[in-house]
């Protein structure tokens, strides 16, 4: 009775899965596409939602009646080009930790940062 | 490669789900841009992980509670695709009976975007604007020297060896640039608007600068004018919405900006969707310009310390010969 409910366990899967590579990884370019994958989990989660079941898409036409939510393909569709952007921003900010540190690895990062604070 | 396939799967199951504008644009954004600024991001910061000290049992676990708490949530969640469910009784139902009357697009994403939502829309696209302007300070670099003839040639002879590659790409720029247009102005009849064209009009570029360099393609667009051109996007959005309120209206409100409400409204959409799109599209391309300087820069610096060592090496043998 709860196999209705398939599409959000799908985005619980997808969503753990990203979280995972989030908190398991060192890398920092790893847990950015981590991210990635909790983001597109998100996105599935308010698309499924905004579907209707014999409905069609949101564009008028003759002869249909149902139509599938356009709010959350609205909230998406804006969430999708916003979210490549701030990707686009965590990499840069990836980028300079590298130039700055050498390396990406999270506790290699930590290691110098102790390390310049004990010498001060 | 595989972001680029997650893209454009993820596009399909839109499709699936009667979403057709989130499908377009996660088919342009997910299977072009994004692969594309992961693989830069890869090739600056070194593709090999650090081999793991810690286990990751404790990660597992954590993830796993908070999986299964979730998905006991789900447990009082409406059905899948169940029409009474509360999402559908609120706002919906007035997008998608009145929308017509009201705005008169046919496409309602497009008329919940550019009207109902506009200043939710104005927001998302003041992000845009910020996270590029984030990318410019932290990538952007001081007028790079002039390159060395030879070096130049090299790049030349390789973009020569992929002949057919370059060929089919020339004849399909052009056409990629149209479509985008397409996409742009055919907005409010069927799926597409300013987000998609501005990302389909930056992926055509970025297929330029990568047949044929990125200083060749700095040549054709100027990057500061790119860099003009999102602030321009963003203030012509803005500009609608206060031409709105001088003509007596709320900020963005297009009723007022024709004698008839209805084509008010359509010049309002098309104005700002224009904005959206020029913005997408200026940000998108000046976040490629500067990842793909920026690698381009730190190869000339390995390279420059490689001849430099060679130099060195050369030296400590001449060294070594002469005292011999």
């Amino acid at each position: 009775m709860f196999l209705g409910l398939y599409n959000y366990w799908i985005v619980v899967l997808l969503m753990m899965i990203g979280f995972y590579i989030v908190i398991a990884h060192g890398n920092l370019v790893k847990k950015l596409v981590g991210l990635t994958i909790f983001q597109t989990s998100v996105f599935i989660f308010y698309i499924t939602v905004g579907m209707v079941e014999r409905g069609s898409a949101p564009i008028i036409a003759e002869g249909i009646s149902d139509y599938s939510n356009p709010l959350p393909h609205v909230l998406i569709l804006t969430a999708i080009v916003v979210g490549i952007a701030t990707t686009a921003l965590g990499l840069a900010l990836v980028i300079r930790i590298k130039e700055a540190y050498g390396c990406v690895e999270e506790d290699e990062i930590q290691k110098q940062d102790q390390l310049s604070e004990d010498e001060s | 490669m595989l972001t680029g396939i997650y893209g454009l799967l993820s596009a399909c199951f839109f499709v699936v789900l009667d979403a057709v504008d989130v499908a377009f644009t996660e088919a342009s954004v997910g299977a072009g841009i994004s692969g594309l600024l992961m693989l830069a991001a890869i090739t600056i910061t070194g593709r090999k992980e650090a081999p793991k000290r810690h286990k990751p049992f404790l990660a597992l676990f954590v993830v796993l509670v908070t999986g299964s708490m979730l998905i006991y949530g789900t447990l009082d969640m409406p059905y899948f695709g169940d029409p009474e469910a509360p999402v559908h009784q609120h706002v919906a139902p007035r997008y998608i009976h009145d929308s017509m009357e009201e705005v008169g697009v046919p496409n309602i994403v497009t008329s919940v975007l550019g009207s109902y939502r506009a200043f939710d829309t104005l927001g998302e696209v003041a992000v845009i604007f910020t996270a590029g302007i984030g990318v410019l300070s932290l990538l952007s670099l001081p007028r790079r020297r002039k390159k060395i003839k030879s070096e130049e040639a090299t790049e030349e002879q390789m973009h020569e060896r992929h002949m057919v590659v370059r060929i089919v790409s020339k004849a399909l720029i052009p056409f990629i640039l149209l479509f985008a247009l397409y996409v742009q102005f055919h907005g409010d009849f069927g799926p597409g608007g300013g987000f998609q064209a501005g990302v389909i009009f930056a992926a055509a570029i970025i297929l330029y600068t990568m047949l044929f360099g990125l200083d060749t393609a700095k040549k054709v667009f100027n990057p500061a004018l790119i860099q003009l051109l999102a602030a321009v996007g963003l203030l012509l959005y803005a500009c609608v919405g206060v031409v709105s309120m001088l003509n007596g209206a709320n900020f963005l409100d297009y009723n007022v900006l024709a004698d008839d409400p209805v084509s008010g409204q359509h010049i309002g959409i098309l104005l700002i969707e224009l904005g959206v799109g020029i913005t997408v599209a200026s940000v998108m391309l000046s976040i490629f310009f500067n990842f793909d300087g920026r690698r381009q820069a730190q190869a000339e610096i390995q390279a420059e310390k490689q001849q430099s060592e060679q130099e060195q090496k050369l030296k400590g043998e001449q060294d070594v010969s002469r005292t011999l």
